[in-house]
């Protein structure tokens, strides 16, 4: 199949800026033939930027790319495949209603008018011998476990005749066993000169057992590179999440009660093709408290906030509200006061085309005064209601019968906190609640967040910035591969026991 | 000789392969255009204009089979209209589709009015039947080369979509367009060209109404044939082979009511009549379900998305 050894890979320097956003500053990263290199780092530290200025799918603004010390110009993936450079996503890319073979088929350049099955089959079949794996050629995709698809992914890229093979977050998909699977026949390909790897993981324990070389990126910046036999998981972790906390605990005028508000017991969900994501969460809220799940995104997070806000079904587990079985209808949400206030608000929870007001109104316009007789919606009641939250809340621009989707994301954000907060909220969900946002409306949103802890309402935070959780709560859980793994106090929280049990990696 | 109760089993086959013949076109044309990951429910507009079309060129010409010819040319331009529509963005196929089931039969009730009167040469049929002596068989047997055709196209079109490039393409395109965007394939090409075939073989089905069976031109020659088809593309699962046996089930139930009674069986003709309305109604309950989805269905198709 390949012949001669796969050629050393140097980015040099790489900026990429999109808009005022610095994603990438002056970041080096060298990937030596045969190497299994490994690229960590937090959400957003711009590991995925990084590989796609190397793939083509973004053009840096400064910085180089050169194959064994030659400059080359990569201008899209098709380029990039030309040099030998293949990625396999996080996603996967096959076509689940058809066999790994018409997989691999179409996945080349160039296809007969007439395909002759027998012959690609036996071409492919001998191929194969000579990988460290097999997968049935006449399986189809979607039969398949994640794991045999993600070899298959692979298998199309060698097949491909790719030399350097980049992989983003490969395992987030797998099972341990799988995982290590994987990767050991990964590193057997390098081992025997036939690849480079470069994986994108925030798992240090795999870093740990199969890498040769580890590049750190925090917030865009290059922290540093090392022999993984030189480091330890906890320099590797540190690396990642920064030594010192940067923020400190925000004011609270009351003491968390004993009180419990919120109690999940065992809740399982699935996801669209039917995994397991959610593997049994046992979470207690009291009153008065904010406890934060951390977790690197992808473990579940999402899919445990939509069963919370009633998008999702939950195979199995109960929801307790005050002591009380709940289901998410829109009686017991009123009774309870379980409001919601999930990740990108405007597609998760507006409406975006209706006004401000009559999404202002979502939680309220069939109760008295919105609605008179039981049925007629009073419109002005609706926009005095709606005036008053724009004004309390500071929603910009004040105009109460705008579509909302014509809002900054700011104030889309300011305008949902506001309608789930208005009804004195008595348990309140919040899922990245500042993502995209500037320091001001961040700073905003939090304090508002607090100020409603401190009035007694117990508050569950999702959040991907460990910052953002470190700041907010009096309680952090950690979520992994669908389980909460670890909690801590916030007086207690060392970011790098956090860090660990965030990356899998504990013990 | 008196054949009994076999007769309605004979009467009941003949009708479904002549009943069944224009589902079987529409269904096959609807087949197509789904595996490219469209559904085009203006086939049920292509199929009235394809028997309007046919009839009118073969009274005109003299020649029927000009007239299928034509038909499925008239059904071609409406399926490259409605692909062609669905091409930009932000528009949906569903309510295009719609849009051109209003149009076509409009459209061929307009250029149609002056043929309800007169009498087109008839498409030929085989007798396949003669060797017997029986004449309800005889009568069975009677089929139009249409049906042969259409056998021979199901298998061909199932052959091209394993077989060839054009095939594989034309599935990807169905299956996801964004691999197939990224393995560089023209989505909307594929899916116009496969949308405008769809709707020559739909223009053929509805030659078929006009030119043999019942073999008129009236506005209401149609009686949802070609909405029904998504229903039969559904049951058969995107599988052209299954169209027919689809196509040929759906005409013997829809042959039950007038085979009963023959053999005079009056009581309930009309329920008899609606038994293809109801299993289609049927295969749609059955097959509608959120948990789950459909073993075969291209997975780009608006209702699978």
């Amino acid at each position: 199949m390949i012949d001669g050894v796969p050629p050393d890979l140097h980015a040099c320097g790489i900026t990429k800026h999109f808009g005022p956003l610095t994603a990438l500053q002056a970041v080096n990263l060298q990937l030596r033939s045969g190497q299994f290199h490994a690229l960590l780092g937090e959400n957003g530290a711009g590991k995925s930027t990084l590989v796609k200025c190397i793939m083509g799918y973004y053009h840096p603004d400064e910085g180089t790319i050169s194959l064994n010390h030659e400059t080359v110009s990569i201008r899209s993936p098709r380029d990039a495949q030309t040099f030998g450079i293949g990625m396999v996503y996080q996603q996967f890319t096959l076509i689940p209603n058809m066999t790994v073979l018409e997989n691999l088929v179409i996945s080349r350049a160039r296809l007969d008018p007439l395909i002759d099955w027998e012959k690609e089959e036996r071409q492919l079949a001998e191929f194969m011998e000579n990988m460290p794996f097999q997968v049935s050629l006449t399986a189809r995709v979607s039969s398949l476990a994640a794991g045999e698809k993600q070899k298959v992914e692979i298998l199309k890229q060698l097949a491909l005749q790719n030399r350097i093979l980049i992989l983003d977050e490969p395992t987030s998909v797998l099972t341990p066993q799988e995982a290590d699977e994987m990767l050991g026949y990964l590193r057997a390909l390098t081992l025997g000169q036939r690849l480079s790897v470069l994986i994108i993981t925030h798992k240090l324990r795999e870093v740990a057992a199969f890498a040769d070389e580890v590049t750190v990126l925090r917030k865009g910046q290059f922290v540093g590179t090392g022999n993984v036999s030189q480091l330890t998981v906890s320099q590797m972790a540190e690396m990642m999440v920064g030594s010192e906390v940067t923020v400190k605990p925000k004011q609270r005028n009351v003491q968390s009660s004993k009180v419990p508000k919120l109690v999940l017991r065992d809740i399982r969900v699935k996801d669209e093709s039917g995994v397991e994501v959610v593997r049994g969460v046992h979470l207690t809220i009291h009153e008065g408290e904010i406890v934060g799940i951390a977790g690197v995104s992808g473990n579940g997070q999402r899919e445990l906030v939509e069963v919370l806000a009633g998008q999702r079904c939950a195979s199995a587990g109960t929801i307790h509200a005050h002591d009380q079985l709940y289901q998410p209808t829109r009686e017991k949400i009123m009774k309870h006061k379980m409001f919601c206030l999930p990740e990108e608000p405007l597609q998760n929870t507006c409406v975006g085309r209706m006004s401000v007001a009559e999404n202002l109104a979502f939680r309220h316009f069939d109760i008295e005064p919105y609605v008179v007789g039981g049925w007629f919606i009073s419109r002005p009641a609706l926009r005095r209601g709606a005036t008053e939250l724009i004004e309390r809340y500071n929603i910009k621009p004040p105009y109460p019968d705008m579509p909302i989707q014509s809002l900054s994301g700011g104030n889309v954000q300011r305008a949902v906190l506001a309608r789930e907060l208005s009804a004195d909220v008595e348990i309140l969900i919040i899922a990245n609640p500042c993502v995209g946002l500037d320091f001001l409306a961040m700073e905003e949103i939090r304090q508002r967040i607090v100020a409603a802890r401190n009035h007694g309402t117990a508050v569950l935070l999702v959040s991907e910035d460990l910052d953002e959780i470190m700041e907010l709560s009096d309680r952090t859980v950690v979520m992994f591969n669908g389980q909460l793994v670890y909690e801590t106090t916030s007086s207690d929280a060392d970011l790098g026991i956090i860090g660990r049990h965030m990356t899998g990696h504990t013990t | 000789m008196d054949v009994g109760w076999w007769g309605v089993l004979i009467a009941v086959l003949g009708g479904a392969i002549r009943i069944g013949t224009p589902f079987l076109f529409v269904s096959l044309g609807e087949c197509l255009t789904e595996k490219s990951g469209r559904i085009n429910l203006g086939l049920e507009g292509t199929l009235v204009m394809g028997a309007m079309t046919g009839y009118a060129v073969s009274l005109h010409s003299g020649s029927p089979w000009l007239g299928v010819l034509c038909a499925g040319l008239a059904g071609m331009t409406l399926g490259a209209l409605h692909s062609w529509l669905c091409s930009f963005k932000r528009v949906n196929d569903i309510a295009v589709g719609i849009a051109m089931m209003l149009f076509g039969t409009g459209l061929a009730f307009f250029l149609g009015k002056p043929y309800i009167q007169p009498s087109a040469p008839r498409l030929p049929s085989i007798d396949l039947g003669a060797w017997s002596d029986i004449p309800q068989l005889q009568a069975a047997l009677q089929i139009n080369a249409l049906f042969l055709i259409g056998i021979v196209v199901a298998v061909v079109l199932a052959w091209m979509l394993k077989h060839t490039a054009w095939g594989l393409k034309v599935r990807v395109v169905g299956e996801s367009a964004d691999a197939a965007r990224a393995l560089g394939l023209p989505v909307h090409r594929i899916r116009i060209l496969s949308t405008a075939q769809g709707g020559f073989l739909a223009g053929i089905g509805g030659s078929y109404l006009s030119l043999y069976y019942p073999f008129n031109w009236s506005e209401g020659l149609s009686s949802g044939q070609g909405l029904m088809a998504v229903a039969l593309v559904i049951f058969a699962r995107w599988h052209p082979i299954g169209c027919l046996w689809v196509s040929l089930l759906w005409g013997g139930a829809a042959a039950l009511g007038p085979s009963l009674q023959s053999v005079g069986i009056t009581g309930g003709y009309y329920i008899f009549n609606a038994i293809p309305y109801i299993m289609t109604l049927a295969v749609m309950i059955i097959t509608c379900s959120p948990k789950r989805t459909l073993v075969g269905v291209p997975h780009d198709l608006t209702v699978s998305r």
